[in-house]
């Protein structure tokens, strides 16, 4: 059990991994995201009361949901950073950084888009919301604590510090609606008992988080790829890799 | 688990537990100031300051919409199903309006009680299904009633 866990710190390893896994993950993804945007843009019904407008639905979600759960990937590449000093977690969380923010930003302005016309405001102030600003900076900060050092160890264990602390936001923003009086909605997806979203509508959004999952291991992957070849250069194992 | 890495562990385990703990005493005191509005049993209790900018939350009382023949002024009553307040409004209202659904009122709390509104969202809950779901609902309710 050791080894594998041993083989995700070792970069040639994971190199390979990537190589292998991309040329599947990447056309799944693709087909994916075509089959569940035309799924819930087109044939997925209307909503009684919001027609069509709804249908942002099946963008803004995944991404908000794929945001707060790649946060926990970029927290937990910290961890690993800063207890065991693999190298690898530090690419990893460098590497999860702008993914995550552009989710977050894909959610707020989808958001933003939805709520003129269903609210009647693009920005309200509430806890939902604010909430998912201050991951959007969090990632922000990751990304620009790390430009900000020289050294790049210290860098990465500023970052691995911001990431943990900023753990605290995300139950934050999952609970907001349930704890505090906001004008978000509560969640319709629910765990336990039946959803409060018709199972016509509620197929195609869960193969869209999916697929948005599945989007972010790509492009999660392509980062740590890209990043591998910067660091390794000059290292014998990739030269021979990129030859081959 | 090496000594050295064990305590790094620790260390970084402390730091998430105590800013958790910072942030959870600071969201728990400011608790009344994240609430993005009152609700109607919060200003009866007086809880609401009266004459600066407030907002008022809760579902339109059915039947308590009356518009203004001559201007676009509106009336209606906010319930929590405990209390009401009344909100006048003057301008378009959103699409989502409805009497039996939610509002947050952003405005002047008057002395009298009535809530002088610069600007009416609607709050839209969290039920997505298509129309003809709705009218089976609808349906099924009025027979359930009729019995």
């Amino acid at each position: 059990m050791w080894r594998i866990v041993h083989q995700f710190g070792s970069p040639p390893w994971v190199y390979r991994f990537c190589d292998r896994v991309i040329p599947w993950l990447l056309p799944i993804t693709v087909v994916a995201l075509l089959t569940g945007s035309i799924w819930g843009l087109l044939f997925a019904p209307t909503d009684y009361k919001q027609g069509d407008s709804y249908r942002i639905i099946y963008i803004h979600v995944p991404a908000a949901v794929v945001a707060l759960a790649g946060y926990y990937v970029m927290a937990l590449a910290g961890l690993v950073s800063l207890v065991w000093r693999v190298k690898l977690a530090d690419t990893a969380m460098r590497a999860a950084a702008p993914i995550g923010a552009a989710y977050t930003a894909i959610a707020l302005i989808t958001g933003a888009i939805w709520g003129k016309p269903t609210w009647g405001a693009w920005w309200v102030w509430d806890a939902r919301i604010t909430s998912m600003l201050i991951l959007f900076f969090l990632y922000v900060g990751v990304i620009a604590l790390f430009e900000a050092y020289e050294n790049k160890t210290v860098a990465a264990r500023a970052c691995a510090i911001l990431s943990l602390v900023g753990t605290v936001n995300i139950p934050i923003i999952y609970k907001s609606v349930d704890w505090w009086y906001s004008l978000h909605q509560p969640a319709s997806i629910k765990f336990t008992g039946s959803s409060a979203i018709d199972a016509s509508m509620l197929y195609p959004l869960l193969g869209m988080i999916i697929t948005f999952y599945a989007l972010f291991a790509l492009l999660m992957m392509l980062n740590l790829k890209q990043s591998l070849t910067e660091e390794y250069a000059q290292s014998a194992w990739l030269n021979k890799r990129l030859t081959a | 688990m090496h000594p050295k890495r064990k305590q790094r562990l620790i260390v970084a385990l402390v730091i998430v537990v105590l800013s958790s703990a910072t942030i959870g005493l600071i969201t728990y005191a400011l608790r009344g100031n994240i609430n993005l509005f009152y609700s109607p049993s919060e200003v009866a209790a007086g809880e609401a300051p009266i004459d600066r900018q407030i907002r008022v939350g809760g579902m339109v009382v059915e039947g308590s919409v009356r518009r203004a023949s001559d201007r676009l002024e509106t009336r209606f009553d906010v319930t929590d199903f405990v209390h009401s307040v009344t909100v006048t409004y003057d301008g378009i209202l959103p699409d989502l309006f409805a009497e039996g659904e939610g509002v947050v009122a952003t405005g002047k709390l008057g002395a009298n009680g009535v809530v002088t509104a610069s600007e009416v969202l609607a709050k839209h809950d969290e039920n997505y299904m298509p129309p003809e779901v709705a009218e089976a609902l609808e349906k099924a309710n009025a027979q359930g009633s009729m019995q």
